[in-house]
């Protein structure tokens, strides 16, 4: 039987610790929606999110009254766009009614996101694609709950030079729509290397072509509790340091096992994926930096980030994997700049750059994560950091991503406000040589050699 | 017969365990254990209750022992079982 202690220890982490589910993630196929027809389209979207969602937020709500866990998000992934709207749209102005389509239907439910304006170009873009792709400024200023990705690489095809080239525009193109509300359009926008199809977790969320009709994902936080349980081995040695993040990893995903069964139970929708995450908020005291700092760095970027962001998230998965049968999506510790109060410090006291960011990256999950640049940071520059963030998905055979805010109006010195679950980030200063000729070039780069791994 | 676990903490203070008490006698919860500490001053209770013959969902219990526990100035949260088995147990 359960003792004091162990419920205490449970509820503390609730209360003071940050602990929660960051997201149920409802992925829902869209697939049996494509008609030629857009009028008709739109329609099928909207009735098939409204049908299958319908009692999401509500059953999200009653797994938090029940258990007393919080679940701060409740959202859908969908079929990528361009692969839904091929047949009917014919300009971009097409796929945007479809981006408002997903808005209405995402607020009908009352999820806070809806993820899936997504177009899959690793090796090339179909006329569909890049429509998808040029309609995006317009789709995320026009809509207030859509968020995008485009997948422009992976290990298996190389890096789609011509989608990097464009998506530096375009990006650009989304600050400059969405100027007027803090370029917000960008942090609904991202970029990937290996995407996962099950990724629960915003902004790049999209139902893979690979799932089934409908599936419940969920994404697991802690990095509080991490925190906390670290406190108490200060100065021991790498072992018990690594003991103590995997047990605490555990705990934390068995939270997320037990939403996830519920959730599939309760909405009559099978389970997929527990997607093991250090997600930070902008929450004091949930914070990834300040678990690098616990484990012995002044600050996140000082020598020695790269080593201990890599042990912080090989113990996650360690802990995890035992906690769920099935992992999945990003699996990692999510290092934003923005979302994180650890991590926004560190670069307003001059210790983490974009440069050691990326570093960071070739060990941890996602990438590049909601960094805001000078707003007249060129496009082709843009798409030399997605290339390279692209190189080391491809190379390591990892999920990378970009999400950059060139902020519009602003340059190195100021900061730009999104509010909420996004924070609010300070402008980091870009490498300004160019790499425009290297952008411009046309094609793709070769998928590496797989073998003979050093 | 999954249980429910019932956890009181905050200032120590006259009657608090009769007042939550005879809330769930008046919904027909039976309590099953009950373990309790004070803590510097701070009073720490847990119970393990059957909810079974409650008329009153799990949700609904929880929420107005929540009322309960802010007239008391405690902070009384009702969970299912589960949570605490799966963080604990394997």
């Amino acid at each position: 039987m359960i003792n004091l202690f162990e419920v205490k220890e449970t509820n503390e982490m609730i209360e003071k610790e940050n602990l929660d589910v960051r997201t149920i993630t409802l992925g829902i196929s869209l697939m049996d929606c494509i008609d030629s027809n857009l009028d008709k389209l739109n329609r099928k979207i909207y009735d098939k999110i409204t049908t299958k969602a319908r009692n999401l937020v509500e059953v999200g709500q009653e797994i938090e009254r029940e258990f007393g866990i919080p679940i701060v998000n409740k959202r859908i992934s969908v079929t990528p766009i361009a692969l839904v709207g091929a047949s009917a749209c014919k300009k971009p102005e097409d796929f945007v009614t479809i981006a408002q389509t997903l808005d209405r239907a995402a607020k009908e439910v009352g999820v806070n996101f809806l993820g899936g304006y997504s177009a899959l170009v690793s090796k090339g873009m179909t006329p569909a694609d890049e429509l998808l792709i040029r309609s995006i400024p317009q789709a995320l200023a026009s809509t207030d709950f859509v968020c995008s990705s485009v997948n422009l690489g992976s290990t298996k095809t190389g890096i789609n030079m011509d989608a990097v080239k464009l998506m530096g525009e375009i990006i650009k193109m989304t600050a400059e729509a969405s100027k007027d509300n803090s370029c917000m359009g960008c942090a609904k926008l991202v970029v990937f290397c290996n995407a996962p199809d099950d990724n629960p977790f915003m902004a790049g969320a999209f139902h893979g072509v690979t799932e089934a009709d409908a599936i419940i994902n969920v994404g697991v936080s802690g990095p509080g509790v991490v925190k906390h349980a670290l406190e108490k081995v200060r100065g021991a040695n790498f072992e018990v340091l690594c003991e103590t993040i995997k047990k605490t990893a555990f705990k934390v995903t068995r939270v997320g096992q037990l939403v996830a069964q519920e959730a599939s139970r309760r909405l009559d929708i099978p389970f997929g994926i527990i997607d093991l995450s250090l997600a930070p908020t902008p929450a004091i005291g949930d914070s990834v930096a300040d678990i690098l700092e616990e484990i012995g760095l002044e600050h996140a970027g000082a020598p020695g980030t790269t080593a201990a962001l890599a042990l912080l998230n090989d113990q996650v998965k360690k802990g995890g994997v035992m906690a769920s049968s099935y992992v999945g999506g990003l699996s990692g510790a999510f290092i934003p700049v923005s979302e994180d109060q650890g991590m926004i410090n560190a670069v307003n006291d001059g210790a983490l750059t974009i440069e050691k960011l990326e570093a960071m990256t070739c060990v941890c999950s996602v990438g590049l994560d909601m960094i805001a640049i000078p707003g007249d940071t060129k496009a082709s520059t843009i798409s030399g950091i997605i290339a390279d963030e692209m190189a080391i998905g491809m190379v390591n055979q990892k999920t990378t991503a970009v999400r950059l805010i060139p902020v519009i109006g602003k340059g190195v010195g100021e900061t730009v406000e999104f509010g909420g679950l996004l924070g609010y980030a300070p402008i980091m200063p870009v490498n300004e040589f160019s790499c425009e000729a290297f952008v411009n070039r046309q094609g793709r780069i070769p998928a590496p050699i797989h073998s003979f791994k050093n | 017969m999954k249980k429910t676990i019932i956890t009181v903490v905050g200032k120590d203070t006259v009657g608090i365990i009769a007042k939550v008490c005879n809330y769930l006698a008046e919904n027909q919860v039976n309590i099953e254990d009950i373990s309790q500490t004070i803590v510097q001053g701070y009073f720490n209770m847990m119970m393990v209750a059957d909810v079974s013959k409650s008329q009153k969902g799990n949700a609904e219990m929880a929420k107005e022992l929540e009322e309960l526990g802010e007239t008391i100035g405690v902070v009384i949260r009702c969970q299912h079982e589960d949570i605490f088995n799966m963080m604990h147990r394997i």
